[in-house]
């Protein structure tokens, strides 16, 4: 087994180190800094970071307002209030006025856990991906997400990078390169590809091996960036292998499996399979038992790789 | 440095040299009301009543309160101005093309199709626009971090943020009003537009904000109140708020919602109506009256 590690500790140590190299980093908490692990860059640089308070939606505009003095402003808190109770002040503040504010977000998805359906933002890819100029990224592993901090810190616009509170096995070795807007290919097959994201990576390189297992050869692919989406890694998939399956914790509405099926919709019109949760909210229980309870295994994944298959045999 | 003026230069300049400021400033102040309403006009949509009551405001701010440079807008030692209350855009659009940050014919270009002067400020188009605003309640946020970054790099230039009365229902401007008082932000001065009216109707009766000053001060702020269209009360305002250490200042500046024609003033109807070509007519010449 793989070494487990929370994308959001990945994130407080990225921030640090980050915040070493580039004097321009400051970061903005509200009231969740030892839960989102920006603690770490406020007890390293205390004149640099502003806990706000519960009051997302003047974090976000505080956020702006330094960024406006070329200020590089990370804006932490749970994924539901980033994008839930701020989404207007992030349009408007932010994104409108195309400001240079990185929004990083955690406690995503249902494996929040035990706090239940009110804390599981289902809904953040959505809402972010839908807004002119918002750069979605969701890393896989705690490795990403150093690279994904470094990386956005490097481009100029605003960006939400979504990370999660439960420990998940690390996939990419340290010597990945994340690239804004680049999907990496994990592994090649011919058969069918497995478009994942997020934690559903992991799932997905597990599934890969059940199906070779029956003899399926699955191409698995790690959809990081989800706008702008590599448009070209799913054209190929397309082409290539005549059959798509999406995976991630999030709505089936609007995510990662909406944002493949735009694009294969265009060129190579392909059967698409999505994993992910049925509109419907999270609940209560630990997170492994919510992956189970939401279908977000690696079982589910060979189950819709199987039925994209008969389509595409049957189609 | 203060603005220089660039813009249109009257008959009575020889005439307002020789004149106390404030004379000089309601000249001037006229001059901008029968642009907004000529832009108003031309664009035959906006906010008449918020543009002409906030306006007086500005022209202190602007030619008397800022440091600014029309020519270099990005200048790292100029003071910032956001208007929270951006549907009174044609009022800062008619101010920032007299200082010279755009061509005053751009003014006649107001909400339509591929203009620099959005229907609400957009930094994005318009030269001297700090940040995007239309959306109520979001600008005080953004002064606050403004206020901050230029405290945490040791530089002494204040932020200015103007309010309309009706905007304070918005509940993201007592975040900011509590957060601009913990960080002690002594730089940050905030200036309501207190006319009284909004869309629907008087304050007072839509969602009452009285006790108005109780509520800032209880925030943590230091409260000023002022006729909001007097040049000198406005700039012992000022001038005391930049005295003022250790918290924010909000300058409450009782205005006539509509001033400056009998048309418009204190009119509900015309918070987002334009003048009618009559009503323009009228309106010019009751203010040019004033400027004899």
């Amino acid at each position: 087994m793989s070494e487990m590690i929370a994308t959001r500790d990945a994130y407080g140590k990225a921030l640090v180190a980050l915040g070493e190299r580039e004097p321009r980093i400051v970061v903005l908490d509200g009231d969740l800094s030892s839960s989102t692990k920006t603690g770490m860059f406020a007890k390293r640089f205390p004149e640099r970071f502003f806990n706000m308070g519960i009051a997302e939606q003047n974090l976000m505009g505080t956020a702006a307002g330094l960024a406006s003095l070329g200020k590089i402003p990370y804006a932490s808190t749970f994924a539901i209030f980033a994008t839930g109770r701020a989404w207007e002040q992030v349009r408007q503040s932010i994104a409108y006025a195309e400001l240079n504010v990185k929004i990083v977000a955690t406690h995503s998805g249902v494996t929040v856990g035990e706090d239940g359906g009110s804390h599981q933002s289902v809904e953040d890819i959505s809402l972010m991906r839908s807004i002119p100029g918002m750069t979605v990224i969701v890393p896989a592993d705690a490795v990403e997400t150093e690279k994904v901090i470094q990386e956005v810190a490097k481009y100029n616009g605003p960006v939400f990078v979504r990370l999660g509170r439960m420990k998940v096995p690390v996939v990419f070795d340290d010597d990945y390169t994340f690239r804004i807007g680049k999907a990496a290919m994990i592994k090649d097959g011919t058969d069918v590809s497995i478009i994942a994201t997020g934690l559903m990576v992991a799932k997905a390189i597990e599934a890969g091996e059940l199906l070779s297992a029956k003899g399926i050869r699955a191409r698995i692919i790690n959809m990081s960036t989800i706008k702008p989406i590599d448009e070209a890694i799913i054209e190929q998939a397309a082409a290539q292998t005549g059959a798509l399956v999406t995976a991630e914790e999030h709505s089936i509405i609007g995510g990662l499996g909406s944002a493949v099926a735009e694009v294969v919709v265009k060129k190579h019109p392909v059967p698409v399979e999505f994993v992910g949760i049925k509109d419907t909210f999270g609940t209560s229980g630990t997170s492994e038992e919510l992956l189970e309870y939401f279908d977000l295994t690696a079982s589910r994944i060979v189950t819709a790789v199987e039925q994209a298959l008969k389509r595409k045999n049957h189609g | 440095m203060k603005a220089e003026t660039t813009g249109d230069q009257s008959l009575s300049r020889d005439l307002a040299q020789t004149l106390p400021v404030d004379r000089k400033l309601e000249q001037k102040a006229i001059s901008l009301r029968i642009d907004i309403l000529k832009m108003l006009n031309i664009a035959k949509s906006g906010h008449t009543g918020g543009s002409l009551s906030c306006i007086d405001i500005l022209v202190e701010l602007f030619y008397e309160q800022l440091k600014h440079d029309p020519k270099n807008p990005e200048s790292s030692s100029r003071d910032r101005f956001i208007l929270s209350k951006g549907h009174a855009a044609p009022a800062i659009y008619a101010v920032l093309a007299d200082s010279g940050y755009f061509d005053k014919k751009e003014l006649l270009t107001l909400r339509k199709l591929g203009t620099i002067l959005q229907g609400h400020p957009d930094r994005k188009k318009t030269r001297g626009i700090e940040v995007s605003t239309g959306s109520l309640g979001q600008g005080l946020s953004m002064g606050a971090g403004m206020a901050l970054g230029l405290k945490m790099d040791q530089l002494r230039n204040r932020v200015y943020v103007l309010l309309g009365d009706g905007e304070l229902q918005e509940g993201q401007v007592w975040e900011a009003a509590m957060a601009s008082a913990h960080y002690k932000l002594d730089n940050l001065c905030a200036i309501v537009d207190r006319n009284g009216l909004q869309i629907d109707g008087a304050v007072e009766d839509i969602m009452d904000i009285e006790p108005l000053s109780d509520k800032w001060k209880s925030f943590g702020w230091n409260v000023i109140g002022v006729d909001g269209h007097n040049f000198s009360a406005l700039r012992s305002a000022f001038n005391v708020a930049r005295e003022i250490k250790e918290k924010p200042t909000v300058i409450i500046a009782k205005t006539i919602k509509g001033k400056g024609s009998s048309i418009f003033e204190n009119k509900v109807h015309y918070h987002g109506v334009p003048p009618s070509d009559e009503e323009l007519k009228t309106a010019i010449k009751e203010l040019t009256s004033c400027q004899k």
